[in-house]
């Protein structure tokens, strides 16, 4: 995945999932469940605001590096790009 | 070439309604790193659609002179038609209009017609990219997008084949008479294909703007009473008959989609059909994501339930959380667009809804009006 650094100047980093690489393995939710629940088939319901709390940024960076298949990842917050 | 386009207002006739303009600035933007190429999109994936079949049919040539421009626009050395493969009359049709140009002796870009396997989500602009770099033709992560870096790492301009025959008219007669047609917001003309209960079912041309009912007088009219109409295709928005009268015919008034107008006569059930077309596209998921997997599979068998008269206690709430929890979820639009024709449904038809809610048996659910969704046949490429 093309990520864009997330301490770039764009602003404060969110989380962005992979849907198509997630496989509702369910760790992030258990380590960030302000950030991310589950749905009623276990896959990750992700909030896509801004990070601007250091101890949740440190929480959801926790849960991308936990996640196993490389779905979670922190970008910077403006990705508004169309096709 | 490319401000022009940019000037005259041209949006994506696929389904997107994305500004043309800004998608060619996108590729030539990056076209100095490797060269672009040009994807015409006629694989149509939608099953009430028919418009880029019949034009590619018979005005082949405009499809090719506008996927040139196009090429030459951005700096594309590569062009390739993109059909899905229920399509030999059209290979035919593009191939000899392919060998009419290279007799005459114009020197063009290079053209490939490439065919793919019929699947709802095959011309969507990442699943194209990653059908012509050899993998199936399911939808892919953006980003990297299309226009940055697309089949073969080059930029690419994915355009559904109505959009690339409206550039070539629009480099022929220029901007301001493209602009003439249609709304500010959405200018020029669109092709709607109108099926079910119209006397003449088919691929008709309107000013973007006009009133449904004008659309659907072209076709001849309804024939007999109306209980609804599917605006916008399989993704799209069902209008309940009190509020046919009302609606102009913009992307910015509902989604347009592809431009499907499908009718509904007077018996029919707008719960039932859509029920179907969900079931028809949970069927269509490429199976990659989970909220789609599993979220469509659930929301198309409780809406099959609610059309059957045959519901189990909650499941209309069932649906509405689902919608709300799975819209947006998915690694394309494809759970978006089933659950917004559910959606529409349930709000367009509520008398009907509580007549099936309380086990009412529903003429409409035995008897399709629409044509019915296709087989759904395993394999994808």
């Amino acid at each position: 995945m093309a990520m864009r650094d997330p301490n770039a100047a764009d602003g404060p980093p969110r989380l962005r999932l992979n849907p198509i690489l997630c496989d509702g393995v369910g760790y992030c939710a258990e380590i960030v469940p302000e950030l991310i629940r589950l749905d009623d088939w276990g896959y990750p319901i992700v909030e896509r605001r801004p990070l601007e709390d250091g101890r949740l940024q440190r929480l959801a960076r926790r849960a991308v590096a936990q996640c196993p298949r490389v779905a979670l990842a922190l970008t910077a917050a403006e990705d508004t790009r169309g096709s | 070439m490319i401000e022009v386009l940019e000037r005259s207002g041209l949006r994506g006739r696929g389904g997107g309604w994305f500004p043309a303009g800004r998608k060619w600035r996108a590729v030539s933007d990056h076209v100095e790193e490797r060269p672009a190429l040009v994807v015409v999109n006629a694989s149509e994936g939608e099953p009430l659609s028919a418009k880029d079949r019949t034009l590619a049919l018979h005005r082949p040539h405009l499809i090719l002179d506008g996927a040139q421009v196009a090429a030459e626009s951005v700096g594309a050395e590569g062009i390739v038609i993109y059909l899905s493969s229920p399509s030999r009359p059209l290979v035919r049709a593009l191939h000899r209009s392919l060998r009419e140009r290279r007799d005459a002796g114009v020197r063009e870009v290079p053209v490939r017609v490439v065919r793919t396997a019929h699947r709802y989500v095959a011309g969507e602009s990442s699943a194209v990219v990653r059908r012509l770099n050899g993998g199936p033709s399911k939808p892919g992560f953006a980003p990297p997008y299309p226009s940055e870096r697309g089949v073969g790492g080059r930029p690419t301009l994915v355009h559904n084949a109505e959009t690339i025959a409206n550039t070539a008219l629009v480099a022929r007669f220029g901007d301001a008479w493209f602009r003439a047609r249609g709304t500010a917001g959405a200018p020029g003309t669109a092709l709607v294909t109108l099926s079910g209960s119209v006397r003449h079912p088919g691929v008709y041309e309107i000013d973007v703007g006009t009133p449904l009912v004008d659309a659907i007088g072209l076709a001849g009219g309804v024939a007999g009473a109306t209980a609804g109409v599917l605006v916008g295709g399989y993704a799209g928005t069902w209008i309940a008959p009190a509020a046919v009268a009302h609606l102009r015919l913009t992307p910015d008034e509902v989604a347009l989609g592809c431009g499907v107008l499908g009718v509904l006569g007077g018996h029919g059930c707008g719960l039932s059909e859509s029920a179907r077309i969900a079931d028809y596209l949970a069927r269509q998921s490429a199976g990659q994501c989970g909220p789609c997997v599993h979220g469509l599979r659930a929301i198309a068998d409780a809406m099959l339930r609610i059309a059957a008269s045959d519901a189990n206690p909650g499941d209309l709430e069932r649906v509405r959380r689902w919608a709300l929890q799975v819209t947006g979820r998915g690694g394309c639009h494809h759970p978006d667009g089933a659950i917004h024709n559910v959606v529409s449904a349930l709000e367009a038809f509520p008398d009907h809804l509580a007549l099936h809610l309380r086990g009412m048996p529903c003429h409409g659910w035995a008897d399709g009006a629409l044509p019915p969704p296709p087989r759904s046949t395993p394999g994808w490429r």
